[in-house]
This record gives structure tokens, C-alpha cells and sequence, in this order.
């Protein structure tokens, strides 16, 4: 097996290279419109809901609620080879309704999976330079 | 710009099989050249060619190239996947009415088996753009969003792993009478529960059936199509949806596809019902998609379409027969292409052992996710 294998790993642009290195500093970063509040993720140039272009990083809570998940039994790429199962899931952020990320859940048994159930982030540095957000039961 | 309508007069394929050994360009010919036959009418009044493709298949100029055409005034390649397959017959049926050609060829050739497999990575994958919140979690594959889908639906309204597997169970018997299909072998409950995890919540009963070929439709004007050999199949409406934006948990509800979008547009526009329609081919890349879509269309209510196809209601008999080619999970994954050869197919009375009885009124569905489109046929 080779564990020097690392995921496929993000291009970083102007647009994202603050969430990358917000997450190599553990700090989970969404960008947020600085006229009217508005959360936007995945990173985009305009806030989708006054088209203000006056944008920036802010750090949030880190808490989260399981919005659905999946489990992969079959590894798609080297890196999940020995990974398999794995837990993909989308979170809800409470700093805004419908405020979504994809990430992983760990520290969680498959049969504890639930969606609803509280997690909170935590970061795992999975190659030399990328730190990704999981997600984990909260308390766990 | 006159009143001139335009209507549906030839269908074409090739053998669906996996591993073709062939060109993407020869079955598009092959397809091609067969729905032309069908119609009796000669390559040198087809003016228009549209496809869609990934980028794993050949574009339309290369096809009237290779079909000895000077050159085309209506070329169009569509990029994308199976969520273009009802929206290409609607351009052609559009340019064709607006007079910006005068007969058009409609498309899809693909080696999903053999070739660029949508199930699987090839190679180094460049987490770009928006893939970047995704690939480097592990979600490489389509069938990975849709499973969370599918998901979020059983905990929403309650549909279990049982309700996906009569969805296999039945397409798998409508199959069975169709020679054309590859995966013909009915499979029982127990079959589908034993067989292998792929993402739960889906097996590997409730992906659709990678394979190689092609299937072609011919649209030309409705008064052209008097003197051809076939009777005319209408599109009596088509509409479509693309949301979300790349990632599909931006969908605002996951229990939800494109289709609670396109449905009511769909049905409006047509002055039509679902329980108007004699049968339904529901793209089916999953079995989640076959499920969620029957009831976003309005077949059933949210949650029942396990026991709608438990119960008989979409076969022979019931409400609606629901795929009798067997579907993208059974006959073939040619991206929706093979959904509209077997409509047209159906409501022309051409069907054989697996005719629906006077078959009127079909939808054909396109697509998953937030993604999609759909359209209704009808007897001209
Ligand atoms: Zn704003």
C-alpha cells in the first residue's frame, strides 16, 4: 500500500486561497458579504443576495448539524484504498439557514450516523500542504 | 419566422454493448444513418446535427462530414451529460421550427464502458474551481451526490433500501422482454439486498448499466413528414432545470430533484397530467433517480414511490409503465438517448412483446440532481 499517496489536492485561486490557509491555521474561514451579512460557500466573487462584491473571510463557529450523508465502500482514486468506508457528508452551518459544506464525518461509528445530530469541526492535516475540515460528533 | 411545426420521423441505434471496439464517431454514423432509414429519407436533406457529450464523443460536423455532407447550418454540441438528453431534442425541434435548418439529426455515441467511465477517476484529478470543497474529501464520482440524496430522502419522507431495490426488481423484468437490453436475468428482492455496496445507500443494482453504443432521432417539418415512411411523433412540451451551481448540496432541499422544478412547468404548458401518460421513461442513471422523479413529476406522493412499484402501478396493467426497455439500470447506459428511441418507439405501436397497449402519451425525463429536463410525446 502506498501511503504517500495524497488526495487530489485543491487549486488554490483568488477566490480560495484564504480557506485553505485558514484551515492550515485550524480556523474554519466562509466568505461573508461585508454590506449585508449574507454568508456565501463555495467562494464567490458577488453575494448572491444584494450582488455586493465587497467580500471577506470571517471565522465561524465550527458547530454543525449532519444535512445527509453517503458511505463509500469502493476507493475512486489511491488515496482512499486503504480509507474505505468513508463517511461523505454535507453539514449545516447555524450562523445562516441552507449554509452547506461537503467534508467528512470522522470519529463516528456508520450505525451512529444520524442526520440532525450535532458535530463540530476538526482539522487533519492529510497532506503536506493541505489541512481539511472534518466533521465529528459533538463531545467525541 | 413562420407557423411551420416540426415533429419527430426517424429513430436509430446501434447494439448496446460493453465494450464496443468501435469509434464514438462510427456508431454516431451508425445511429445516425439508421434513423434516416427508418424515416426513408436521404442524408442529403439533413441540415442540422445536435448532440451532447463530456467531451468523450464527436461533435456534430465530423458526423455530417463523415455522412458525405458538404456542411451543416444548424451544428450544435451540447456539453454536458444525461441532463441535456431531452433539452437536445428540444433545440433541434426549435431550430427546426424557427426555420434555422430544415432537417436535424439528434445524437449521443458514447463507450461509457470501454471509454471515459462517469464511475470512475482517471488518472490525476485536478481539484479546480468549485470541485476543489469536493474531490479532496472523496467525493470523485456522480453517483456519490446522489446516494446523499438519497439519503436525505429516506430521512425525510421514510423510503428505504426495499423501495429502491422494486425499482431494480421491476425495470430488470421489463427488460427481460426486451432483445435490444443487455442485462436481461430477472433478480429478486433477496438478489438485490445480497448484492455489493458500491455508496450506501445504493448497491450496485441501483447504478445504471455503463455501456457502449449509440441512438439517434430524426426531426424534420411536419409537412415533410407526410411523405416519409413512419407516422410523426409530436413534442407536445419540454421543460428544464439547472440549479445549484456545480456542487449539489447547494440544492436548498436534497430530497428534491430538478424534476419538483420541472414538473409542474411541464404539466402546465401541456394542459397535460401525469395520469395522462401510458407509460414514462424516467432517466434512470440510479435507482433513487427512477423513485424521486416519478414523484416529483407527480405520479405519487413524496415517499410512496417504493410502493407504488411494489404494488404493480408502474408496469403493465397499472398506472403507468415505467421504463418497459428496461431503462439506463438494464438495457443500457447510453445517457437518455435510448429513453427517446424507445418512446418513440412505443407510441408508434413498434414495440412488440413489450408494447404498451395504445400508447398516446409518453414523458421522457432527463437527468438527476438538480439537473435536468423533460418532455412529453404525443401521437401526431
Ligand atoms: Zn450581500
Amino acid at each position: 500500500m502506498d501511503t504517500s499517496v495524497a488526495p487530489p489536492l485543491p487549486v488554490a485561486n483568488p477566490l480560495t486561497e484564504f480557506f485553505w490557509e485558514g484551515t492550515r491555521a485550524h480556523k474554519l474561514l466562509i466568505l461573508r458579504c461585508q454590506s449585508c451579512g449574507h454568508f456565501v460557500h463555495y467562494p464567490r466573487p458577488v453575494c448572491e443576495r444584494c450582488l455586493s462584491e465587497d467580500l471577506a473571510p470571517e471565522e465561524v463557529s465550527g458547530n454543525a448539524t449532519l444535512y445527509s450523508y453517503t458511505i463509500t465502500m469502493k476507493p475512486w482514486h489511491p488515496f482512499w484504498v486503504d480509507k474505505v468506508p468513508y463517511v461523505l457528508a454535507s453539514v449545516e452551518l447555524p450562523e445562516q439557514p441552507d449554509l452547506k459544506m461537503l467534508t467528512n464525518i470522522v470519529e463516528c461509528e456508520h450505525d451512529a450516523l444520524e442526520i440532525g445530530m450535532p458535530v463540530e469541526v476538526t482539522f487533519r492535516q492529510v497532506a503536506a500542504e493541505l489541512t481539511l475540515p472534518f466533521f465529528k460528533p459533538v463531545g467525541s | 419566422m413562420g407557423s411551420r411545426s416540426a415533429v419527430i420521423v426517424g429513430i436509430g441505434r446501434t447494439a448496446y454493448r460493453r465494450g464496443s471496439g468501435r469509434t464514438t464517431l462510427g456508431m454516431a454514423t451508425e445511429a445516425c444513418r439508421a434513423a434516416l432509414d427508418d424515416a426513408g429519407m436521404p442524408v442529403s436533406e439533413v441540415d442540422g446535427i445536435v448532440c451532447f457529450s463530456t467531451g468523450d464523443s464527436v461533435i456534430p460536423i465530423l458526423v455530417g462530414y463523415a455522412l458525405g455532407l458538404d456542411g451543416l447550418a444548424y451544428p450544435l454540441e451540447i456539453k454536458g451529460g444525461g441532463n441535456y438528453a431531452s433539452i437536445v431534442v428540444a433545440q433541434a425541434v426549435a431550430a427546426v421550427e424557427a426555420g434555422m435548418c430544415e432537417t436535424a439529426l439528434v445524437y449521443r455515441s458514447l463507450n461509457s464502458l470501454s471509454g471515459h467511465r462517469y464511475g470512475r477517476v482517471d488518472g490525476a484529478l485536478v481539484a479546480e474551481g468549485h470541485i476543489q470543497y469536493g474531490a479532496p474529501h472523496g467525493y470523485l464520482v456522480p453517483g456519490q451526490w446522489f446516494a446523499m440524496m438519497a439519503r436525505r430522502h429516506m430521512h425525510d419522507y421514510g423510503s428505504t433500501y426495499e423501495d429502491l431495490g422494486h425499482v431494480a426488481i421491476q425495470t430488470r423484468a421489463h427488460a427481460a422482454n426486451n432483445p435490444h437490453a443487455i442485462l436481461r436475468t430477472p433478480i429478486t428482492m433477496d438478489d438485490y439486498l445480497d448484492s455489493r455496496w458500491i455508496y450506501d445507500p445504493f448497491r450496485i443494482y441501483d447504478c445504471a448499466l455503463e455501456a457502449d453504443g449509440a441512438a439517434a432521432v430524426l426531426v424534420t417539418t411536419a409537412e415533410r413528414a407526410r411523405d416519409l415512411k413512419q407516422p410523426a411523433v409530436r413534442m407536445l412540451g419540454h421543460a428544464a432545470w439547472l440549479g445549484a451551481g456545480g456542487l449539489p448540496d447547494q440544492w436548498p432541499d436534497m430530497s428534491a430533484l430538478y424534476s419538483a422544478n420541472v414538473g409542474p412547468r411541464l404539466w402546465d404548458m401541456t394542459g397535460l397530467t401525469p395520469g395522462d401518460m401510458d407509460l414514462a421513461c424516467l432517466y434512470d442513471c440510479f435507482t433513487y433517480t427512477t423513485l424521486a422523479t416519478l414523484e416529483d413529476y407527480g405520479f405519487c406522493g413524496k415517499g410512496e414511490a417504493g410502493r407504488f412499484f411494489a404494488d404493480g402501478r408502474a408496469t403493465y396493467g397499472g398506472d403507468v409503465v415505467v421504463n418497459p426497455h428496461g431503462g439506463l439500470l438494464s438495457e443500457a447506459y447510453i445517457h437518455g438517448m435510448n429513453h427517446h428511441f424507445e418512446a418513440v418507439l412505443q407510441l408508434r405501436g413498434q414495440a412488440g412483446e413489450r408494447q404498451v397497449k395504445d400508447a398516446a402519451l409518453c414523458l421522457v425525463s432527463a437527468g438527476t440532481g438538480p439537473y435536468g429536463g423533460a418532455l412529453v410525446y404525443g401521437r401526431d
